[in-house]
């Protein structure tokens, strides 16, 4: 294949840019252009395939339609309490404060939410929300938001550049000064000139085996912020989302939304138990129903009953259930039983779930309004990620912005349902506007040619370099060690294990072979993709070793307790000359009336008494 | 739960080519037990073909990737199981015929997007004098239906008028456009106006209801008689009902009466 040189690479030239198109993306580049800012979006799919639009139970915001009762100040303590108070409190506010305008700006521009009898946007109940808060569209929150915005993003005339992957940052030592990436149609080269670079690119659930994220969750905009010196923190806070399909094997790790528990399912073992009463931590115990009686009452009377612990927040969830199976307890597949079939009737669960209905009955030949379902967790969301400030999604290098997913600090360690679709809309707007106004202030960047043809050159390897490994082969092997080491338990030699699997991995990525065309090739992309997926990794797993202390979504079997000292700090990764250099920082006090807000206990123990940590997920 | 036990090999023939041409081609791979036609394309890309282009997102009827035509069926590859045929049965994956292929399954979609460049968009009245917006459920529901397409673009590639005429693509926007358009037109809170539009641009009046859009659609949108028959009535009775037509002329806005250049096929 003949060396492209940067003459022939294709140039955009823009005021911001910004890679991704799910809700923190559309959100992002929806305020900059309308801010002025010359505006770009690039995305790996068709545009509104991204995964904001696979969301399902709905966006949290205080709106107060269902539970007057509810504010601000109560999302917050929900979000904060959920985090395990690792949040950075001053992103959780001003999400907890924005959150009620941004869903009903969506309204404006043409969703349709599901109605309270007033004829209001009607809020339904998850894990961790004291109030009925989630606005929704039955059980395709996600697509009702996406094609929302996607319309209004094409209705005011934002250029997208869809399937097309950008691969890295272009600097000029000081500045994020564009990207560089391919289209995946032809293959060919194209690089964007910009002042500002949004990365809403999402997490990394493709490192995983059993995932509900899509082939899109590479880690792209995480390794391209490491590699351009930003500053990540807390890697190690990984979301095993408790409810997943397991059976047939096929679709094992497809999500089942915690909305099935939010309209009044259950969780069973295979002795019929609703084992979730077992599972109370000290740390919600205040607020968490302890008999099956009062827990049944709270749907209809929150004002005198407490909340069902199958609504605990998720990491609570998906550890019991791990434990659960680990004791023998589990189902035939390896999971436990949800159930909604024999607690609400046919039509109420196909109206309100019709996805979970559906994809149910087409995927396992399970009828949902006539048996239970049988579920177990999966890799679903990363709290970790680029480290931001909170009024402006800035990264820790010029010109560099996050939004969503890909950034970190708004969940601690742990996130709550629904907290996702509103922090997409919170922060996408945020990184906009902050965008769009550094672009503002800030001269047009000049291409660099060497770099652009160096970075040519790494487009071009795959093709030239044989090696023969197959790229398909290296990553499940990844995903198996992720799973079987890096999963919901983890322990010191098992991560120092993933460390060194993870070494070969990387060595064995460099030697991954393509064939073909640079025509829509699968096999190309994956190549260029492990990188990414790799270094991610290790970022994960180093975290994970250096935290020892057991916190939301991180569980050390060998530190099993939250540690108060480690609550004050965040894991901060970077990467200096090649390598990662990990440190621990303290993270942002809370002011005394917002502390006051979320109560002066802290996490407490996890799991009570019988059920011991059970050895790392994927084992069973 | 599933009645397959064990795991068997499958046959599964895959057209690979480009806009130049192309051919099936036969793979043989291990099937598992609740596999769907996706989890084959993969196996064999992972095993046997791993340049072979296919698109796929949620791998759940969510997103709307993976449409394809199976046995000659448009599907999402994503929701038809493989238990669907018998053993020995034989299983033909094609990239959709109404749009030009890019490479092995993937084609080119462009012609949507494009599409939905030329929607005119929502346009909110103003809220109640409290600052809130009220809607009932029952007035929403029938939007709601529409909203629950996916954009697979299965009802275009099933639909006659541009399957097999290419001339008909400049001044017809397809069923994926008249749900489209009947959301926003049947939008409780919407002021717009797309009417004229909908007849002189979008080419509603080329649709002769054959309902064959609404048999493919995967989430089992009524198509034709929710979307494009109302809007039909809604065209009949702005153009033709004289009374309207007379209320329009006074209020001068524009109707372009000139016939759209294509010919509905004679099918």
């Amino acid at each position: 294949m003949d060396p492209v040189t940067a003459d022939a690479i294709e140039r955009h030239e823009y005021d911001v840019v910004v890679i991704g198109a799910g809700g923190a993306g559309l959100r992002a580049a929806i305020e900059a252009h309308a801010l002025g800012a010359k505006t770009a979006i690039v995305c790996k799919s068709l545009l509104g395939k991204a995964h904001t639009v696979m969301a399902e139970g709905g966006i949290a915001a205080a709106l107060g339609n269902v539970w007057p009762e509810d504010s601000w100040k109560v999302h917050f303590r929900d979000t904060m309490r959920g985090g395990k108070l690792l949040n950075n409190w001053r992103m959780a506010q001003l999400h907890a404060q924005e959150a009620p305008d941004r869903v009903l700006e969506l309204e404006d521009w043409g969703a349709l939410f599901d109605r309270t009898k007033d004829g209001l946007i009607l809020q339904r109940d998850f894990g961790g929300h004291r109030y009925a808060r989630l606005a929704h569209v039955g059980d395709r929150t996600g697509l009702e938001m996406i094609r929302t915005l996607q319309d209004h993003a094409v209705a005011n005339g934002i250029d997208v550049f869809m399937e097309c992957t950008l691969r890295h940052l272009l600097s000029d030592g000081r500045q994020i000064t564009g990207a560089i990436g391919y289209w995946r149609q032809s293959g060919k080269l194209i690089a964007f000139g910009a002042k500002a670079v949004v990365l809403a690119t999402g997490g990394v659930g493709k490192a995983w085996k059993v995932t509900s994220n899509s082939w899109e969750y590479t880690g792209d905009g995480i390794a391209m912020a490491l590699e351009a010196g930003a500053d990540l923190i807390d890697m190690e806070m990984t979301q095993f989302h408790p409810t997943a399909m397991v059976w047939p094997l096929s679709v094992r790790g497809i999500l089942v939304t915690e909305g099935v528990r939010g309209d009044g399912g259950t969780l069973k073992n295979s002795k019929g138990d609703r084992f979730m009463f077992k599972y109370i931590p000290e740390f919600f115990r205040a607020d968490t129903a302890d008999t099956e009686r009062e827990a049944d009452a709270w749907y209809e009377d929150k004002k005198n009953n407490r909340r069902t612990p199958d609504l605990l927040p998720r990491d609570e969830v998906a550890r019991a259930i791990n434990s659960e199976v680990k004791a023998g307890r589990g189902t035939e597949h390896g999971g436990v039983f949800l159930d909604i079939a024999s607690r609400r009737p046919a039509d109420y669960i196909r109206r309100r779930l019709p996805s979970m209905y559906h994809q149910f009955k087409e995927l396992a030949d399970v009828d949902i309004t006539k048996e239970a379902m049988e579920v177990g967790p999966t890799l679903h969301y990363i709290m970790g990620g680029i480290r931001v400030d909170a009024d402006t999604a800035a990264a820790t290098v010029p010109g560099l912005y996050a939004a969503g997913e890909v950034a970190a600090g708004m969940h601690g360690a742990n996130r709550l349902g629904g907290n996702s679709l509103s922090d997409l809309l919170v922060f996408g707007k945020r990184a906009g506007q902050a965008a769009a106004e550094y672009s503002r202030r800030t001269a047009a960047p000049r291409a660099d040619d060497g770099q652009l043809s160096a970075y040519a050159q790494r487009f071009a390897a795959p093709f030239e370099r044989g090696g023969g490994e197959n790229p398909y082969a290296i990553h499940a092997e990844l995903q198996e060690t992720m799973q079987e080491l890096v999963g919901i338990i983890r322990r010191r030699d098992e991560l120092e294990e993933a460390l060194a699997r993870l070494e070969r991995l990387r060595a064995r990525a460099a030697r991954a072979e393509v064939k073909g065309s640079r025509v829509y090739n699968p096999g190309w992309h994956l190549a260029l993709d492990l990188e990414n997926l790799i270094a991610v990794s290790e970022a994960v797993a180093r975290s994970a070793l250096v935290r020892e202390e057991s916190r939301g979504g991180h569980t050390r079997e060998d530190f099993p307790k939250p540690d108060p000292v480690w609550g004050t700090k965040n894991v901060v990764t970077r990467k200096r000359d090649g390598k990662l250099t990990l440190t621990t920082e303290p993270i942002p006090p809370i002011p005394g009336e917002l502390r006051a807000l979320i109560g002066e206990d802290k996490p407490g123990d996890k799991a009570p008494t019988d059920a011991q940590p059970a050895v790392v997920g994927g084992k069973e | 739960m599933t009645t397959e036990t064990v795991a068997r090999e499958v046959r599964m023939k895959v057209w690979r080519g480009d806009a130049s041409g192309g051919e099936f081609v036969e793979f043989a791979v291990p099937s598992d037990p609740g596999m769907v036609v996706l989890d084959v394309v993969h196996r064999i890309q992972a095993t046997h073909a791993p340049d072979l282009a296919v698109r796929w997102n949620c791998k759940a009827g969510k997103c709307g990737s993976c449409s394809a035509e199976v046995n000659g069926h448009p599907k999402l590859m994503c929701m038809t199981r493989m238990n669907e045929f018998a053993p020995g049965e034989e299983i033909a994956v094609s990239p959709v015929k109404t749009f030009p292929v890019i490479k092995d399954l993937v084609t080119d979609v462009s012609f949507n997007y494009e599409k939905a460049k030329t929607v005119p968009p929502f346009k909110p009245k103003p809220k109640d004098p409290d600052g809130k917006r009220r809607m009932y459920q029952e007035d929403v529901e029938r939007v709601q239906e529409f909203h629950k397409c996916i954009e697979c673009f299965l009802c275009q590639d099933v639909c006659h008028v541009i399957r097999d005429h290419e001339e008909n693509k400049q001044s017809f926007s397809g069923p994926r456009f008249f749900v489209r358009l009947a959301a926003l037109e049947m939008h409780p809170l919407d002021t717009n106006e797309r009417i004229d539009l909908i007849r002189a641009k979008h080419g509603l009046g080329f649709c002769n209801i054959t309902k064959c859009c609404t048999e493919v659609c995967p989430e089992d949108i009524h198509i034709t008689d929710n979307a494009i028959i109302p809007l039909k009535e809604r065209v009949v009775t702005a153009h033709y009902d004289p009374i309207a037509w007379a209320l329009r002329r006074m209020r001068g806005k524009k109707t372009e009466f000139a016939p759209p250049e294509a010919k509905p096929p004679s099918a």
